[in-house]
C-alpha cells in the first residue's frame, strides 16, 4: 500500500536534531501581528497565486501560545510595544520571529516621536524582510531562509537565555 | 455667495473679526478666540451650517500669538463652507470648546489638546487621545526636541 510493505519492518537512522528539525520547519505555524499596509502583501503571500502552504506555513494561530513564528507586519509605535512584547512572551518555545517591512525593521521613514525605530528595540528578531512593503516572493525567500536557520539548530540548546535577573532579553 | 457670507459674519461682529479673505473660492474669517463661541454658534443657527468638519491647529512658533485654532465648517442645506481662525497665545492657551454645539467637536479637541497643548474651557472629557498615559508634552508643537523619544517599555541595548 504504502512505504511500509515496501520496506517492512525495517528502521530508520538520523541524528534527533534533523529529525525534529525537519518536522519543525515544515510546520511552522504563525502568528500574524498586522498593525499596516504590509498586511495586503502578506494577504498576497497566504493566497493561491503564491501559496505559502507550499512550505507547511499555511496555518495562521490567532492564539500566541499555539504558534511558532512571529509575523510582525507593519509599523509598531510606541504605544503599541508593550502589547508586541507581551505577545512575544506568550508564545511558547521553540519561538522565531520575522520582521516583515521597512517599519517593523527600523522604523521606515517614521523617524518621529511615536515610532519604534525597529521592533528589534522590544523584542529579539531572527529574519528581516526589506521593502516597502515586500513582494511576496521576498517572503518566500524570507521564510526559506527562516527554514535554513531552523535546520541548524539543536533541541540541547535553550534558544533565549534567561538573565539571571528573570527578565528575557 | 462669496461677499454674502464675509459680509454678514462682518457686520454681526464687527469688533471681533480681525480678517476676512476669499481665496479661490475659500472663504476664510480670522476672529479674536473670546468670540468663537459666538460666532460658532451664530454660524450654526443663523447661517445653517450644520456641520462641524474639522478642528485642528497649527504651531506658528516664533510668532505671537504663537497658535492658531481652525475650525472647517460646511453647510449641508445650502452646500457651502467656512474656514474660522483663532490666533491662540502661549501665555494663555486657552479656547472655549465648541463640543456643547457640535458633539463632534469632542475627539477633535482632545486631539489639539494632545498634539498642541491648546485647553478648552467647557470641554466634558479634556485628556490625551493619542498618545499614551504619561506622555509628557504636546508632540506636534514647534519645540517638541524632533528626536525626542518616550518609551513605554525600556529598549532592548
Amino acid at each position: 500500500m504504502g512505504l511500509e510493505t515496501l520496506f517492512g519492518h525495517s528502521y530508520l537512522t538520523t541524528r534527533l536534531d534533523e529529525a525534529v528539525n525537519w518536522s519543525r520547519k515544515y510546520s511552522l505555524f504563525n502568528y500574524p501581528f498586522v498593525t499596516a499596509c504590509c498586511g495586503m502583501e502578506f494577504m498576497s503571500t497566504f493566497a493561491s497565486t503564491y501559496d505559502i502552504a507550499r512550505f507547511g506555513a499555511e496555518y495562521p494561530r490567532f492564539s500566541p501560545r499555539q504558534a511558532d513564528v512571529l509575523f510582525v507586519v507593519g509599523t509598531v509605535n510606541e504605544k503599541l510595544a508593550p502589547v508586541l512584547k507581551r505577545v512575544y512572551d506568550q508564545m511558547c518555545e521553540p519561538k522565531w520571529v520575522v520582521s516583515f517591512g521597512v517599519c517593523a525593521t527600523s522604523g521606515g521613514f517614521y523617524d518621529n516621536y511615536a515610532t519604534v525605530q525597529g521592533i528589534d528595540k522590544i523584542i529579539p528578531v531572527d529574519i528581516y524582510i526589506p521593502g516597502c512593503p515586500p513582494r511576496p516572493e521576498a517572503v518566500l525567500d524570507a521564510l526559506m531562509k527562516l527554514q535554513a536557520k531552523i535546520s541548524k539548530e539543536s533541541v540541547l540548546d535553550r534558544k533565549y537565555k534567561w538573565p539571571s535577573d528573570g527578565h528575557r532579553p | 455667495m462669496t461677499t454674502y457670507l464675509l459680509e454678514t459674519i462682518k457686520t454681526k461682529f464687527p469688533a471681533a473679526v480681525l480678517a476676512a479673505s476669499s481665496f479661490r473660492g475659500d472663504e476664510t474669517v480670522v476672529i479674536k478666540k473670546e468670540a468663537l463661541k459666538e460666532t460658532a454658534a451664530f454660524l450654526r443657527d443663523e447661517l445653517g451650517f450644520d456641520f462641524l468638519m474639522d478642528l485642528t491647529a497649527a504651531d506658528y512658533l516664533p510668532r505671537e500669538p504663537r497658535f492658531e485654532l481652525v475650525c472647517h465648517f460646511y453647510s449641508t442645506k445650502h452646500n457651502y463652507r467656512l474656514r474660522l481662525k483663532c490666533p491662540v497665545g502661549a501665555d494663555d492657551p486657552t479656547v472655549d470648546s465648541l463640543t456643547p454645539l457640535w458633539a463632534g467637536a469632542n475627539w477633535f479637541e482632545r486631539e489639539v489638546y494632545d498634539m498642541f497643548g491648546l485647553k478648552f474651557a467647557g470641554h466634558p472629557d479634556l485628556r490625551r487621545i493619542l498618545m499614551y498615559d504619561g506622555f509628557e508634552g504636546h508632540p506636534l508643537r514647534k519645540d517638541y526636541p524632533l528626536k525626542k523619544r518616550q518609551p513605554r517599555i525600556p529598549h532592548r541595548d
